[in-house]
């Protein structure tokens, strides 16, 4: 979303461009445009633009991208600090989503 | 007269979305849903058909939802739907079974021929689900293989709603079942163009968007998120205020007392919907400072207002508390956006929240200070 900015260089995400094959799946999944397809491999156009979702590690055929996924919401992050990250949930049935 | 009578109680019947007898849809042990016109035979069965056209259930349901008013059991039964007169080359649309995605979903199918596969998401919408893990290659595998989708359509692929990417592995999906996942668009009413392009997606329904009549969607759910809060909140506010040299006097609770909950609902208001709906517009990149610079505009009009009534400490300790409420609400609202990072957000978390406990806390001290010190 190129009008509206979330806070820079935060995102976690890395694509180790030595093991892409050029898929191009990453380029789909992304609903911000964060990869670009040049030439025979992927590349990160707009780091600053990636929300963490996880849709292109989860898909990526060989590994090559990593990122640390999670929920972007308030809630969840304290019940993070307050529980251990992976037992955080969003607060049960009145929870955002 | 009795012709008359039953022409009658069937149209009655349709108006009101309740099968009746002669209407062709009820299946014994079954209530049939309003949105289904009828059902479709078919080797695996008969497939409810589903109106494309919305109706005032659909529309009070969606209304219910969008203010947390049974929002967590807003779902479907998940399985096999049809839209149109699908066959057996019909392509096959993925959905989760929060009712209002598959109400996004049939809405955007009119004059389509489709199958529907409806996920058990526990009735959470596509991508929050995916996030979660409840939409997952596994579910959609699991789900082609029970519906018997291979006795039904001649091709091999599923098309699924690209936000799900982040929960469904898409070569899964085929290893289970058999079947291609092709990840479609991300709105539901980009969907025909998408079909009728030969599977193709152009940059922009790749996209995600957060336009203000999306944004002013979402601010019923995060006011609606105050309301228990608000009503511990609300009565301590007032018991607080009356607290004097006269250990508690109930015409100072009323007066301070009212003022100060109008501070807090002004606070709310801000935080939870003037920030949202203005968000782009703000300034800062954090949300805890959008909503904290809302709130200082906001608070400074209410001591304007109030100026003449009470003292500088007053407003002053009113102003503390409208900005930390506005800030953190609006801090809160980074878990409804599509585009917020979570390092991002724990980072600006860290930073805000002491800051935000500090201006409350100093804003009592003030308070509790200000009768004593005459």
């Amino acid at each position: 979303m190129k009008d509206m900015r979330y806070i820079d260089n935060m995102a976690s995400l890395t694509l180790h461009t030595d093991l892409c094959i050029g898929c191009g799946l990453c380029t789909t999944v992304c609903p911000h445009g964060v990869f670009s397809q040049e030439g025979p491999r992927a590349r990160i156009e707009d780091l600053n633009g990636c929300m963490e979702c996880g849709a292109c590690a989860v898909n990526c055929p060989v590994a090559a991208i990593s990122v640390d996924p999670g929920v972007g919401c308030a809630a969840y992050i304290i019940s993070g600090w307050i529980h251990g990250k992976d037992k955080a949930s969003c607060g049960g049935g009145t929870g955002c989503c | 007269m009795d012709n008359d009578l039953m022409a009658f109680g069937v149209r009655a019947a349709k108006a009101d979305d309740i099968p009746s007898c002669g209407d062709g849809r009820e299946r014994p042990g079954y209530r049939v849903c309003g949105f289904v016109t009828s059902f479709l035979e078919t080797p695996v069965g008969p497939v409810p058909v589903v109106s494309t056209d919305l109706g005032w259930r659909d529309y009070g349901g969606g209304f219910s939802a969008r203010w947390n008013l049974g929002r967590s059991h807003y779902s479907i039964a998940p399985g096999l739907y049809a839209v149109g007169a699908p066959d057996a080359v019909a392509p096959v649309l993925v959905t989760a079974n929060y009712k209002m995605s598959f109400d996004a979903l049939r809405e955007a199918l009119i004059g389509c021929d489709a199958w529907l596969l409806v996920v058990d998401t526990t009735g959470i919408n596509v991508w929050c689900a995916a996030g979660k893990g409840v939409f997952s290659a596994a579910q959609v595998g699991a789900l082609v293989v029970k519906t018997g989708l291979k006795a039904l359509v001649s091709h091999r692929h599923v098309i699924l709603p690209q936000l799900s990417a982040s929960g469904v592995r898409a070569r899964d999906v085929k290893k289970i079942c058999g079947f291609t996942a092709l990840f479609g668009p991300i709105r539901a009413s980009d969907v025909p163009a998408f079909i009728q392009g030969g599977m193709r997606a152009d940059t922009a329904m790749r996209r995600v968007t957060f336009t203000f009549k999306e944004r002013l969607r979402l601010t019923p759910v995060e006011l609606s998120l105050t309301g228990k809060p608000l009503l511990w909140a609300l009565p301590v506010l007032f018991l607080l205020s009356g607290i004097g040299p006269g250990i508690f006097s109930l015409s100072q609770a009323v007066t301070r007392g009212g003022v100060a909950c109008v501070a807090l609902l002004t606070g709310v208001l801000s935080g939870a919907f003037i920030t949202p709906v203005l968000l782009p517009l703000l300034p800062g990149r954090a949300f805890s400072v959008k909503g904290g610079l809302a709130g200082l505009v906001c608070g400074l009009g209410l001591c304007v207002f109030y100026g003449g009534r009470f003292d500088l400490r007053i407003l002053a300790a009113l102003l503390l508390w409208l900005v930390a409420v506005s800030s953190w609400l609006a801090m809160n609202f980074t878990g409804a956006t599509p585009y917020t990072s979570p390092t991002g957000v724990e980072y600006e978390m860290k930073r805000a929240i002491p800051l935000q406990i500090g201006a409350v806390v100093l804003g009592m001290i003030i308070w509790l200070a200000a009768p004593f010190t005459g």
